[in-house]
Formats: C-alpha cells, sequence, structure tokens
C-alpha cells in the first residue's frame, strides 16, 4: 500500500499540443492518501479513465511525474508498480480453473506454492468463490467472472493501490448493489487504498471517503460526499450531484446581498464576485410561499417519486426544482421561492467563491 | 438462438437442393455406377460387384499414393499452421502497413492455381529461377524434376507460400477480436509474452484456427492442379498425390471402374477425417465450456 | 524510504528515461515483429516479382544471362497477348463464368441461408452437413462425371457448364458464411418487419438483405475467388468456346520448346484481376476472412 502522488501531471493524446484543448487531462496536483477509498467521478470523455491508466502505467504521461510513496515510476510499466486494476468488462483466463485464475498473478512472480495455496483460499473466501474454486472460468456469469478479476487483485497483498474501472457496468442491478457492499467491506478490513473511476454518483457516493468530481479533463473538486452536496466547488459538481441537480440563478452579487430578477437575497457573508455570477442552491433547500418574501415563481408540475416529491418551478422562464417531504404540503397559490439559511452557494464564472475572511 | 419450427423452410432450401443434386448427386451416381460395372468399350457395361473395390484395396498404388497424400497434409499442417500464427502476431495492428499486410498476404490467394505451379515452376528452375539458380549458386544440388527430396520440398514451400496466408489472416482477425484490457490485465499480473500467447491468444484463436486447420486439411488432401504443373507428379510417382493419380486413371486411362471406386474411397476418406477432427474439436470446445 | 528518495528519483528517471521506447503500448509485441513481417513479405514477393520479370524479357534474354532485373525491357508479351482475340477471350471467358457462377451461388444460397438460421425443419442438420460434404468433394472425383453429364444435355464447352460445375463447392461455402452472417442478426428484426406488415420477400430484399450486406460481400469474394482459381473442372469442361485463360497458358508449350516470356505475361495478367478485387475490399479482408464467426 502506497500513498500517490501526481506532480504537474497532464496527458494529451496528441504528439505536439499546443492549447490546453488539446489536452484530455489538464493539469493536476494530488495526494492519494494511503489507505482510502477514492471515487473517480465524472461523465463520460471526462478525462478520468486517462487519468487511471496513467497511474496503472499503461499510458504514459506528456507531461508531470506518478510517485508512489515518493518513488518515481511516471515511466515505469506497469507490471513494477504493483497495482492491480478491475476492467469494465470481466477479463478472465477462460481457459483457466477460478483456482488457477487466483494464483496466476503470484505463480508469475514465482511464489511458492504452498504460499499460492493459503492465499488463493483465503481471497476464495473473501469474493465468496470458495466453492467453484476448480469450475472453468469460462462458463461463469458476469458478475463471478468480476469477483475473479477482483480476487487476482486481492490475491497480491501488499498492492500498492487496487484500481477499478467502472467495474460493475455488466453486472446486473441487484448483484452491483451486492458486489458494491462486498468491496466497500474488503476495503474496511484490509485497507487498500482503491481508487474508483465511475460515471454513476451513487455508486460514487456510496462507496467512497472521498470523490474526485472530473469535467473537461480538469479535477473540479475533491472532497466528502457530503462536501460535494453542501459546498459544489463548479457549477458541475452541482449540476452532476444530486438528483435533481442543483439549480443556479443568474444573480447581481453586492457585498452580503444578491439580486435575483427585482428580489433581493441575503447572504451569509461579504462576497466579491466578478464575471458571470450566479447563486446555486439545491432543491432539498428551496421553500416554498405564498406571497411575502422571496423570488417569483410558479410551479409548473409535481411530481411524486415516492420518499419525496419534486416540484418544477418557472422561475423568470428557467427550469427550477424544489424537493418536498413526502407528507409536506404544497400549498396551491404558491409564487414566492426563499432558500435555506447557508445553503446559498455563491458561483463566479461556474467556480464557487468564498466569502470575504473565510478560506473554505 | 432458439429456432422456430418451421417445415415451409423447406422451400426455401429447395433452389439449393435442386441445384446441388444436380451438381452433386448426378454426377456421384454415375461414379457409383461406374464403380459396379465393368466394359470393355462400345458403352457395353457389365455387372461387376464388389471387385473394383477390393483391386483397389490390394493395390499398392493406391496404398502407396494414400501414404504420400497423408504425408504432405501432415506436413503443411505442420508448418503453416504455426507458422501462419506466427506471423499473425508480428502483424502491424492498425494503419497504412496493416492494410499494406493484408492486401500483399492475400495476393497468393488469388492466383489461378496452375499459375501458382506456373510461378514455382520458372522460380525452381536452375537455368532461369531465382530459386533454383540461387540453390545452385551457393552449391546445393537442387534439381527439383530429377530428385525426389527436391521435388518435396519445392512442392511443400509452393504450397507454404501459397495458403500459409489465409492461416494467417484467419488468426489475425481472432487477435483483432481481443479487447485491450485482457492485455492491460495480463500486464498487471506480470504474465510472460509465452503466458500471454497461452492463456489469452490461443484461446480467443481457437475457433478460427478450427476453421483455418479444417480447410487447409480438406484442401490439401483434395491438391491436385499446383503440384501437377509443378512437377507432373513426378519425378517417377513421388509427387503423385491422390488426385493427380485418380486423374491419371481416369482421364489418362480411362479405367473408368477402378477410378470410380477410387474415388469413392477417396471421397470417404475425406469425409471421415474432416468429421473426426469436427468432433473432436467440438467436444474439446464443449468439455472446456463446462 | 520517502527520507532517502530524492537521489533515487534521479537515478531511477534517468534509467525510465532510457527504457521509454520500450514502454510505450505496443512493447508487448515482440521487436522483431517488423523484420518478420518483412521476412515474411519478401518470400510472398519474390516468386511473384521473378514472374514480373521474366514476362518483361525477349525469350533469348530468360534464357540467355542470368540477371535479376530486365536489361532490355520490353512489353513484346504483354502485346501479343492483349491483341490476339485466342488469347485475350480466355480472360473474357473466366471472367463471365466466375461472374455467373458468383450470381447463382448468391442467388440460391441467401433463402437457404435465411432457413438455416431461422428455423428448424425436418432434417436441417443433415442438410446442412450434406452441404458441407459438398465442399469437401474433390473436384478430381467429379471431373469425369462432369464431362459426361454436360456432354450429355448439350452445355459442353459452354460458360454455364463452369458456373454450374463451380457451384459444387460454392454453393456450400456461401450458405456456410452467410448463415453465419445472420445469425448475427436479431431474430426481432423479423418478427418486427411482419408485424408491421411487410410480405417476406419485401423484408427480405428491403430490410434483411442491407442489414447483411457485408456477409453478402465476403460471400461474394469468396466464390470469385473460389471460382477464378480453379482449374481443373474448367478445363474438362470446356475446349475451345468457352476456355478459361488458366487453359490458354498451355499453349505456349510448343514445338520449339516454352514460350517462357508469354507464359510469364500471360500469368501476371492473371493476377491482376485477383490484386484488383483485394484492393476494393482491403478494408475488409480480416473480418472477411473469418467468415463473420469472430
Amino acid at each position: 500500500m502506497a500513498k500517490i502522488t501526481l506532480e504537474n501531471l497532464a496527458h494529451s493524446y496528441l504528439p505536439n499540443p499546443k492549447s490546453e484543448d488539446d489536452f484530455a487531462l489538464k493539469e493536476l496536483n494530488h495526494d492519494w492518501v494511503d489507505g482510502e477509498a477514492y471515487a473517480l467521478l465524472g461523465s463520460s470523455g471526462c478525462g478520468k479513465s486517462t487519468l487511471l491508466n496513467i497511474i496503472s502505467g499503461l499510458l504514459i504521461p506528456s507531461q508531470g511525474r506518478v510517485l508512489f510513496d515518493g518513488k518515481d515510476v511516471t515511466t515505469a510499466p506497469t507490471a513494477d508498480r504493483n497495482i492491480a486494476q478491475v476492467f469494465q468488462f470481466p477479463v478472465v483466463y477462460d481457459t483457466m480453473s477460478v483456482r488457477q485464475n487466483l494464483a496466476f498473478p503470484l505463480k508469475n512472480r514465482g511464489m511458492e506454492a504452498s504460499e499460492i495455496a493459503r492465499r488463493v483460499q483465503k481471497v476464495a473466501a473473501m469474493i465468496d468463490m470458495e466453492a467453484q474454486l476448480d469450475h472453468k472460468a469460462r462458463g461463469l456469469t458476469a458478475d463471478a467472472k468480476q469477483k475473479i478479476s477482483l480476487g487476482r487483485g486481492m490475491v497480491r497483498e501488499d498492492v500498492n493501490a487496487l484500481l477499478f474501472d467502472e467495474p460493475l457496468t455488466v453486472i446486473d442491478p441487484h448483484m452491483k448493489w451486492e458486489l458494491r457492499t462486498q468491496l466497500k467491506k474488503l476495503h474496511q478490513d484490509f485497507g487498500h487504498t482503491m481508487i474508483y473511476v465511475t460515471h454513476d454518483q451513487t455508486e460514487a457516493l456510496t462507496f467512497a471517503d472521498k470523490v474526485v468530481v472530473m469535467f473537461d479533463g480538469r479535477v473540479v473538486q475533491i472532497g466528502s460526499p457530503q462536501e460535494l452536496f453542501e459546498r459544489p466547488a463548479h457549477t458541475f459538481v452541482g449540476y452532476f450531484i444530486g438528483s435533481p441537480g442543483m439549480n443556479l440563478f443568474d444573480a447581481q452579487i453586492d457585498g452580503n446581498t444578491a439580486r435575483v430578477g427585482d428580489a433581493t437575497v441575503q447572504l451569509d457573508g461579504a462576497y466579491t464576485a466578478h464575471g458571470k455570477t450566479q447563486l446555486g442552491v439545491r432543491p432539498e433547500f428551496i421553500r416554498l410561499s405564498a406571497g411575502g418574501e422571496g423570488i417569483p415563481a410558479t410551479v409548473r408540475r409535481v411530481e411524486d417519486v415516492g420518499r419525496h416529491k419534486i416540484v418544477r418551478l418557472d422561475v423568470a422562464g428557467r427550469e427550477i426544482n424544489a424537493v418536498a417531504t413526502e407528507g409536506e404540503e404544497i400549498p396551491a397559490d404558491t409564487n414566492r421561492i426563499t432558500f435555506a439559511p447557508g445553503s446559498v452557494n455563491v458561483y463566479a464564472d461556474d467556480w464557487r467563491v468564498t466569502p470575504r475572511g473565510t478560506d473554505a | 438462438m432458439n429456432k422456430t419450427v418451421n417445415q415451409k423452410a423447406w422451400f426455401l432450401v429447395l433452389p439449393v437442393l435442386i441445384l446441388v443434386a444436380f451438381s452433386a448427386v448426378i454426377p456421384l451416381m454415375t461414379v457409383v455406377n461406374y464403380s459396379v460395372q465393368d466394359t470393355f468399350g462400345n458403352n457395353q457395361f457389365f455387372w461387376a460387384g464388389l471387385t473394383w473395390f477390393e483391386d483397389m484395396l490390394h493395390s499398392d498404388r493406391m496404398w502407396n499414393a494414400l501414404g504420400r497424400q497423408l504425408m504432405f497434409s501432415a506436413i503443411i499442417l505442420a508448418i503453416e499452421v504455426p507458422l501462419g500464427i506466427f506471423v499473425a502476431l508480428n502483424m502491424p495492428k492498425k494503419g497504412f502497413w496493416s492494410s499494406f499486410c493484408l492486401v500483399v498476404m492475400s495476393l497468393p490467394l488469388l492466383i489461378p492455381w496452375n499459375v501458382v505451379g506456373t510461378i514455382w515452376q520458372i522460380f525452381g528452375r536452375v537455368d532461369i529461377g531465382l530459386l533454383g539458380y540461387t540453390m545452385d549458386a551457393l552449391g546445393f544440388d537442387y534439381n527439383y524434376t530429377q530428385d525426389t527430396f527436391d521435388a518435396w520440398v519445392t512442392v511443400i514451400a509452393m504450397d507454404v507460400w501459397h495458403w500459409t496466408s489465409l492461416v494467417a489472416l484467419l488468426a489475425y482477425a481472432g487477435l483483432r477480436s481481443i479487447p485491450d484490457a485482457y492485455y492491460q490485465a495480463a500486464k498487471i499480473d506480470q504474465a510472460s509474452r509465452w503466458a500471454v500467447f497461452r492463456y489469452i491468444e490461443l484461446p480467443k484463436m481457437a475457433g478460427v484456427l478450427m476453421i483455418a486447420i479444417l480447410l487447409r486439411f480438406m484442401d490439401s488432401f483434395m491438391i491436385y492442379t499446383e503440384p501437377f504443373v509443378l512437377t507432373g507428379g513426378g519425378p517417377g510417382n513421388a509427387t503423385t498425390f491422390l488426385s493427380i493419380d485418380l486423374v491419371k486413371m481416369a482421364l489418362g486411362q480411362f479405367d473408368l471402374g477402378p477410378a470410380a471406386a477410387f474415388s469413392l474411397m477417396y471421397f470417404l476418406v475425406i469425409m471421415v477425417i474432416s468429421w473426426v477432427f469436427y468432433t473432436v474439436m467440438t467436444t474439446l470446445d464443449k468439455r472446456d465450456g463446462k | 524510504m520517502t527520507d532517502s528518495a530524492i537521489p533515487e528519483v534521479v537515478i531511477n528517471t534517468h534509467e525510465m528515461a532510457i527504457e521509454k521506447p520500450r514502454t510505450t503500448p505496443k512493447r508487448f509485441r515482440p521487436s522483431g515483429g517488423a523484420v518478420v513481417m518483412g521476412l515474411y513479405l519478401l518470400f510472398l514477393m519474390l516468386p511473384i516479382y521473378w514472374l514480373i520479370n521474366m514476362s518483361l524479357k525477349t525469350n533469348s534474354e530468360i534464357l540467355g544471362a542470368f540477371s535479376l532485373w530486365p536489361r532490355n525491357l520490353t512489353f513484346e508479351n504483354y502485346a501479343l497477348i492483349l491483341t490476339d482475340p485466342s488469347w485475350y477471350m480466355g480472360y473474357v471467358n473466366s471472367l463471365i463464368y466466375v461472374l455467373m457462377n458468383t450470381a447463382i451461388s448468391l442467388a440460391v444460397a441467401l433463402p437457404a441461408a435465411y432457413a438455416f438460421s431461422r428455423y428448424s425443419f425436418m432434417g436441417d442438420k443433415h442438410l446442412f452437413f450434406w452441404l458441407l460434404t459438398n465442399r469437401m468433394a474433390p473436384p478430381a472425383v467429379f471431373a469425369l462425371p462432369f464431362f459426361q453429364l454436360y456432354s450429355s444435355i448439350g452445355l459442353f464447352d459452354t460458360h454455364i457448364a463452369v458456373a454450374l460445375a463451380h457451384c459444387l463447392f460454392n454453393v456450400p461455402l456461401a450458405v456456410w458464411i452467410l448463415e453465419g452472417f445472420m445469425r448475427g442478426v436479431p431474430k426481432e428484426i423479423d418478427e418486427t418487419a411482419y408485424i408491421d406488415g411487410y410480405s417476406f420477400p419485401t423484408f427480405f430484399i428491403k430490410i434483411f438483405t442491407p442489414l447483411i450486406a457485408s456477409g453478402i460481400g465476403v460471400a461474394a469474394f469468396f466464390c470469385f475467388m473460389f471460382s477464378w482459381v480453379e482449374l481443373l473442372l474448367s478445363r474438362t469442361l470446356t475446349s475451345v468456346n468457352a476456355k478459361p485463360i488458366a487453359a490458354t497458358m498451355t499453349r505456349t508449350v510448343g514445338a520449339a520448346g516454352v514460350d517462357w516470356g508469354v507464359l510469364a505475361a500471360a500469368g501476371v495478367l492473371t493476377i491482376v484481376p485477383g490484386a484488383l478485387v483485394i484492393y476494393f475490399v482491403r478494408n475488409y479482408i480480416a473480418k472477411g476472412f473469418a467468415l463473420g464467426r469472430v
């Protein structure tokens, strides 16, 4: 297990990148703390697989360095990095039995037979496949195969990191949930550094201690699920995480007040913001009322989605969502919305700005 | 795919049935007919029973031809299959050079078979051929028209030249169907180059290789034109394979009865061996699937 | 470890930098790949080069001093072939029966392949295997019976006779290839079309055929290939009017010995149609040779 450091890392698939747009992965500095579970979240094509492949050594970055525990491995071949990776589609050696599959990475490293047998047995118990050890891998289901790929990583107890590249794509929904729980448990029990690439926010938020959100080749925020929810650093994070995503209101910021249309909104601090300024408010923190203070709004429709209701509103021609709990009544004559205290984030050119005098 | 039971589907198969019946069944019946009759010319035939079959079974000529045939097929399979796989593994994956290799490799496959024979006939001649001249200049006593060993080497070289690309192209198609993730996983598992071949590439190629081996076996067992043009079956009978012998017997000597009996047995041998190949491979496939 | 990392890092980067070419994604291939392919392609091209070389020489030069390339470049051999109808009609004859064979094979194989890929019916498996056994039938076995059959119905020395004879091995192959491609098309497409009110023929021509266009291309390619390269049957079934080019080539053996230059030129010209076909299908070759079964 190791701490993974990325230094000034960037990658372009073009031989001579000219502008920043040519980079699939824009410059990045980050430490992946030893033993943490990370999720790398973003829509497809945002550069998350590029980043993962750089860490695993399948790709050599065009600039910057990758360090494992301070040791430069930027150009080291995959085999020397001692990492394990589980791919989107299950990769098993078809003609081998489950046992041989699990033993394969150890055998290649010239380990003693008795030690191999012991570890294979242990891993088989972890992934719950002891009964199938002597089956051929070819006939197994997709989720069993995916467990074997995982097991082939776990069997090397000293791996620096376990990398997952959207590993649950081809798994049945109910098995997805089960496998994710198992992964989480494995992490708690053995404390490997895990990096889990996904475009599914539920997967990311339920699996990881820290979520790394990527957008257009850039890491836009790294934080706990709660931080991502309450303080999205970029409007994309607000939009991508949460369902429905964060509402954005065009606003003029003036100290500790903001003007949205004709209405004035009180902010929880004094801000200095330039460029395109917006307020971001989660649907969960929008309050509906009839008359009084607030921003004028009209209810378009109300959708009951089980445990809560989604209220679709029209605010100055723009669709805004609010979430109401199941028991909550929606006033029939709703024509104003207000924001819950402390729930408003201020954005300038899509990036969050912090109030003056604070640093978070 | 689960198929619907539909007896009317026979109507869709009917054209094929009529056509193939016309070009296979009627001629085959003619052969069967000849195989049980004898003639003294003048289109007068009389029943000969199984005499021709018995004769052929005791004929050294046929057994020798069969022996040469089996040896030839075994040798070319032993060379072409590994060589084809080896070439496929070394082919460029994409870009101009990949297309270039594909085009050049396909070329021998589309040359009429007698021209293949002609090319090698010229190529191997000591007086005017590059191969023969070079061998001679290097001090080898090479002459494919006189020496049995040289004739075999030349016939085999010709077949390898002609058909290895077919195996290579099939193997290449199999290799291209392997997702990159397999190679990446193998790197992570520190698999050796041999292990990658043995556990990833070979299993994925198994299906197409089976087609390749089956096709190569069948076609090499029926080979006629190329060696006939190259060596005419000689020197002596050294390269007289089954088809060459058969045509000699039927069209050359007009021994219709023996030739027909020979034909049927020949056909039977091919079918039996192909069937064995096919069954062994499909059962291996099924056993692995468990 | 981190404490002593600074000198180590320097050494490592240095070493890695030297090894960099080896660490590109292509490094799974042995680095001698280009050498292997170079040698193999050389092996394939040399005999063909020699044929071209000879076709551009006069007979006296061929039989005279040995030379790796023509010293007195001549196109006379080609001129002779392209101006003499008894020569060039050989190409025309070959092309006629090859194209006829390809058209017939595809026309009958398409519905049959559809039946095999979609329906099960009495005796389907046996029928399929029986069809394939015809692919295994040695042409030598059929040469004489074909000769008698086509003579007796007055088709001897016609293009259609050769085209029909080649159906013996091309139809089973076409059925086999097309069946593989058709199996890849989901059955739901047929069912949807029938629900939409298409009759079988309109569905087959308008919807299904475009879906397996690549399969039809591959099947056509193989029919062309095997009909073009076959000689035993086409020579046996023709004498003058439909004589294929490959058989015409035996004319070069005369009383005065072999006319090597013309023989080589005729050989080169038989390679041209195949080379053209390959050029047009070059992007589908690998997939095509796998017969839709990868």
